[in-house]
């Protein structure tokens, strides 16, 4: 009996070494996309302790000038990791930390470059959907990140960007657009997109191979990714997936088939007077096999277009 | 700080208790549960696991945090002397635990109504069923939080905003004498007053529905007193049975005394 006890007390020690381990040394790197642009492909997990909540894509743009990052990462702590593979590559200052929207895998880390003291930007909805999330985001990441967490704020852009009204930043010999978005994956989201290597960030307008989550609009998503200008693009760094010139192209047309065939099938059963629970129980499910993370958010896809299809 | 060990201590403790194969242990042992209980309900004597008379169905995990859908079947008949006049909602770590009350009519012939919460943490969901005798009957289910980035904020504050006290009555085509299924939705943005708004720095006042009041030929069928669980668009689904052909007509009050309505012919 008290053998059975230590083993347990060991192994729980065991566990929180490894744990602690894992956290602290884990090799964090990043890729070049194109001349000048790198990112950290986030792996495809809800955010853990173990895998510091770096589940998002997230990187940096280096200027003549100085550097903007875009998206700060899920934890202080993989801010901390970005600021470090940033610093690799480049001696210059920090000027623009760019949130692309106010999921937590996309902005945990802005604090880890308060040092820089950059122009934190992001749509001119943001500061509005980051106050109303706060409490909550602060309450569930704190456990579910552990000391990945510690040194988190939640630091709202001083700069924002209205629908309609792109916004230019030089970095020096580089410039970037900013756009904002009318209500899609949510209402505040903004891409960027870097003119010297025709390169678009897209946040999480685009998944690639993790399933979608709809947390703004199904409608508007489609809509707005159906007039996604792509001609001019030689690269593109999705949301979460893999970056590059060729990836991009069916992973767009995937999310377009998978947010069209869930709209189709829920306005059926609204025309049908069904409920959420019978579109929940029924619908996409034939997709199953065509995303990670599949069974973690479709349902929920599934509840959010509903409520807003019920309004058509 | 002491309150997040407290709040931690609940939790597992909650946790701890569904796991036991008696749920009887789920609802007694909870210390939150049981100051809830006198709050609400005094020193009143509230039958446990009622799965006789009640059917609650709660999915085991919120997949968004902002809209669970939940639904409270009676397994009895409403009849002019044996019959559920209220259903006490109360989620037990929401900001505001008591959600709903339903007060019912006999007319309703049988209760099964289902609506949408927000449930933002690992939480009880009971519903308790007031008899017109006044004894009180309870069954409840454990929902666990949504992961990932769901956060019981609204989607699109902007679009509920705009388009705010439009209703909807859902049915399929009624038949005089026959049981059918109605859905009353309200457009509304079911402030809960803990929004912040950046831009004027200072938080959105409360500004949710309080009332819903269901009636058919002028006779109260159901009305709801709510607040703030409910989800952004509320939404009551229940079923009853036209005896004769009239109007059933809902009309919805908000926390800012504005009324919207909308009634449909049988």
């Amino acid at each position: 009996m008290l053998r059975t006890y230590f083993i347990f007390i060991a192994s729980c020690l065991l566990a929180l070494l490894m744990h602690s381990a894992s956290a602290e040394t884990g090799t964090y790197t990043v890729q070049k996309v194109s001349n000048g642009v790198f990112y950290h492909q986030g792996v495809h997990e809800d955010a853990t302790a173990d895998n510091i909540g770096a589940i998002a894509n997230v990187g940096f743009i280096i200027g003549e000038r100085c550097v903007a990052v875009i998206d700060s990462g899920g934890s202080y702590k993989e801010g901390e990791l970005l600021y470090q593979a940033l610093r690799e590559q480049t001696d210059k200052p920090v000027c623009y930390v760019i949130n692309t929207h106010v999921h937590p895998d996309h902005m945990l880390g802005n604090a880890a470059f308060k040092q820089e003291d950059p122009v934190y930007i992001g749509h001119e909805k943001l500061p509005a959907a980051m106050a109303a999330r706060k409490d909550f985001f602060d309450r569930a990441f704190s456990d579910t990140l552990g000391d990945a967490y510690l040194g988190t704020e939640f630091i709202s852009p001083s700069r924002t960007v209205a629908v309609g009204e792109p916004v230019t930043l030089n970095l020096g010999q580089r410039e970037l657009v900013l756009t904002a978005y009318t209500t899609a994956h949510t209402d505040h989201d903004l891409t960027v997109y870097d003119k010297k290597t025709q390169t678009l960030w897209t946040g999480d307008l685009l998944f690639i191979d993790r399933i979608p989550a709809l947390d703004g609009s199904i409608n508007g998503w489609i809509s707005n990714l159906e007039s996604l200008n792509t001609e001019k693009l030689s690269y593109v760094v999705p949301g979460h997936g893999p970056a590059g010139s060729e990836q991009w192209k069916q992973g767009l047309k995937q999310q377009l088939s998978y947010l069209k065939t869930i709209r189709e099938q829920i306005r059926q059963i609204i025309l049908d007077f069904g409920t959420i629970d019978e579109a929940t129980s029924t619908v996409g499910l034939e997709m199953k096999d065509d995303w990670l993370l599949f069974e973690d958010y479709h349902r929920r896809n599934v509840t959010a277009a509903f409520v807003e299809l019920e309004w058509e | 700080m002491f309150s997040r060990f407290i709040s931690i201590v609940l939790m597992s403790l909650s946790l701890f208790a569904v796991a036991l194969p008696s749920s009887q242990a789920a609802t007694d042992k909870e210390p939150k549960w049981s100051a809830l209980k006198t709050a609400y309900f005094g020193d009143r004597e509230i039958r446990d696991n009622a799965d006789d008379l009640l059917v609650l169905e709660a999915p085991k995990r919120a997949e968004d945090a902002a809209i669970v859908p939940i639904s409270i079947k009676s397994l009895v008949p409403q009849t002019a002397d044996n019959y559920i006049k209220n259903i006490h909602v109360i989620i037990d770590e929401n900001p505001m635990p008591y959600s709903a009350n339903f007060v019912l009519s006999p007319e309703l012939g049988t209760v099964d109504i289902s609506t949408r919460m927000r449930i933002d943490q690992y939480t009880n969901v009971r519903a308790i069923a007031e008899m017109n005798d006044g004894s009180l009957h309870m069954v409840s289910r454990f929902v666990k939080a949504s992961g990932g980035c769901s956060a019981p904020a609204g989607k699109d504050a902007a679009a509920a905003l705009a388009r705010m006290g439009k209703m909807q009555i859902r049915m399929r085509q009624p038949t005089v004498g026959e049981p059918v299924q109605a859905q009353v939705i309200v457009s509304h943005p079911n402030y809960s007053g803990l929004q912040y708004d950046q831009k004027n720095r200072k938080y959105i006042p409360a500004h949710y529905v309080d009332d819903i009041d269901i009636s058919y030929n002028n006779k109260t069928l159901i009305k709801v007193e709510a607040g703030i669980s409910l989800s952004e668009d509320p939404s009551v689904r229940f079923t009853f049975t036209p005896n004769e052909p009239g109007k059933l007509k809902a009309v919805v009050h908000d926390s800012q005394e504005q009324e919207f309505s909308m009634e449909k012919d049988i």
